[in-house]
This record gives C-alpha cells, structure tokens and sequence, in this order.
C-alpha cells in the first residue's frame, strides 16, 4: 500500500511544479518567434503520439485490436461533428460491440 | 472577469461530459488497484489524465513505485513546455503567477493556444472552472460505482482515452505545419514504442515539433 501513497504524493508535487516551471523559469520573458513556432507545434507533436500509442501499444508491443474500431469510429463521429461526449461513448460502444464479437 | 473568461468557462463545459466519463473511467481501473480513498485523492490534488492512468496501469503490473512515478511523470513533461508558452500571459507576482499555472490542462491550454492574439489567460482559467469538479467527480463515480462492471475492458472503456485525445487533436491540426508535425510525431512515438518504457515515446513525439525551425 505505501508504493500507491509514495507514488501519488511524488507526483503530486512533481505535477505542481512542472505545472509552474514556466513561471519559476521564465519569468515574464517572451520567447523569440523560432521558439514559438516550436512550441505552437508541440501539441500537435504530442498529442498525435497519445493517439497512436494509446490507441496500438500494449507496453511495449504494438498491436491492432478492438480500440482500432473504436478510435476509427470516433473519427468518423469527428467527421460529422458529434459533441465530444457522443464521440467518446462511440469509441467505448464500439470497442465493446468489436470485442463481444471477436469474443 | 472578462467575455472571453466567460467564453473559455462555456467551452470547458463543452468538454465537462467527455472529461467525466474519461476520469469514470479512471476510477474505474484504480478502484482495485489503489482502493477507494487514493485515486479521488490523486484527482483533486494531481488533476492530470493521462498522467494519473499510466502511473495507475504501472501499478496494477505490480511495477514498482519508481517506475509508477516515471511513467507519470513523463505523460506530464509536456505540461513544461505548456507552461512555457503560458507564463508570459499570466498575472502577479511569481507565486501568484505558479498558482494560476495549476489550471494547466491539455484541453484548457489548447483552447487558450489558439488563438491568434496570443496566449489568452482568461480563456484557460475559464475552461478550466467546469473542468476540474468534472473530473473530480467522475473518478468518485467510478470508484464507487466501477466495481459492478466485472471487466472494464469488456465496455471498451480503454478506447475512450485515444477518442478522448484524438477530439483534441483535430482542432490542433489547422495551425500551420501541424498537421506533419501529427504525422511525424505520431510516427516518433509508434517507432520507439517497442524500444523503450511507455511514456517515453510519447515525450519524444515532441521533438517533432522542431519542424517549425524550418521556415
């Protein structure tokens, strides 16, 4: 039970602050327009790899199961511009429904 | 506070349902894990998703501690850079100006991001309002109520975290060079996936965000 506290309060505090680094760090500086072009691109970046990794590993090995369907329908819902509620239950119902007859 | 406070606080409550089933869901996985009190603990104090999952699928394999804290960790390192871009537009003295970086989400930071006047610090503080209490509120469900679902993966709860991300991609991708910052970033991740430990490619995506040097 203590490496469940241990972990939580380390990255309590770790979140808090990396969540203020950029305050602590910069200060008020602006950053230069090369740094933001960077960093105008980093969510894109980033959020691009939680798509891919979350939707095709398991660890470390990659695979192509149930939530392809899912993330696939949720890209179809996107695409005809469902509430981000209905785009999420979509992805799980049809995850499950895959699974159920894979099953 | 201003119109576009206002306008950040009506788009998180857009996001409020999504972010709720997704921290159910959560709660859902950690039950069993880390019991009832821990993972609602973590949520309103740690408030980071996909943070708080990975160090939550570390723990349920029986890794250790250390490991749980690294995968954490590294899901969150991308809040640095957020910060980053963020500070220049907060208020007050330093401590006042780390406080209001605790709203700090993926969600609220994209929508305060992309704009084209800049950073709007209202924006993210709003959208962050109905947000935080959402998530909150949805790892208690999925505490308490979780464990009448026998296997979470059989309700394809484990595909709502890619829809949930990929929701918040799309909006992302109209920015100049974005979208092969998607693609090479992507392809950064999914190549190191076998390689290293999870949460490391996910890190190292970013680096393809240094395709905006090109000009």
């Amino acid at each position: 039970m203590s490496r469940i506290w241990v972990t939580i309060g380390a990255l309590v505090l770790l979140t808090l602050l990396i969540r203020a680094s950029g305050p602590l760090i910069m200060g008020t500086r602006k950053l230069s327009e090369k740094a933001d072009a960077v960093i105008g691109l980093l969510a894109p970046a980033l959020l691009a790899g939680l798509v891919l990794t979350e939707a095709f590993a398991i660890g470390k090995s990659l695979v192509v199961d149930a939530r392809a369907v899912g993330l696939g329908c949720a890209a179809l819902a996107m695409a005809l511009r469902a509430p981000l509620l209905v785009v999420v239950l979509i992805a799980a119902a049809a995850t499950a429904a895959t699974r159920a007859v894979l099953a | 506070m201003s119109g576009t406070f206002w306008a950040g606080a009506r788009a998180g409550l857009s996001f409020a349902p999504g972010v709720f089933v997704l921290s159910a869901s959560f709660g859902a996985v950690a039950q069993p894990v880390m019991g009832v009190v821990a993972p609602i603990l973590m949520s309103v104090l740690q408030y980071a998703g996909s943070s708080q999952l990975a160090a939550t699928a570390v723990l349920a394999a029986d890794g250790s501690a250390a490991a749980a804290i690294a995968a954490g960790v590294m899901l969150n390192a991308r809040f640095l850079p957020m910060s980053v871009v963020a500070a220049p537009a907060l208020r007050g003295s330093r401590l006042r100006r780390s406080i209001e970086a605790q709203t700090i989400v993926d969600t609220s930071w994209a929508l305060a991001a992309r704009g084209q006047a800049g950073f709007d610090r209202e924006v993210m503080l709003g959208a962050t309002l109905p947000q935080y209490p959402a998530w909150v509120l949805g790892t208690a469900t999925g505490v308490l109520f979780g464990g009448l679902l026998e296997d979470p993966r059989a309700f394809g709860l484990d595909a709502i975290v890619p829809a949930f991300f990929l929701a918040l991609l799309v909006p992302e991708s109209k920015r100049r060079g974005a979208v092969a910052a998607c693609l090479l970033g992507g392809a950064i991740a999914l190549a190191l996936t076998p390689v290293l430990p999870p949460g490391l490619p996910v890190l190292l995506a970013s680096a393809a965000a240094l395709i905006g040097l090109r000009r």
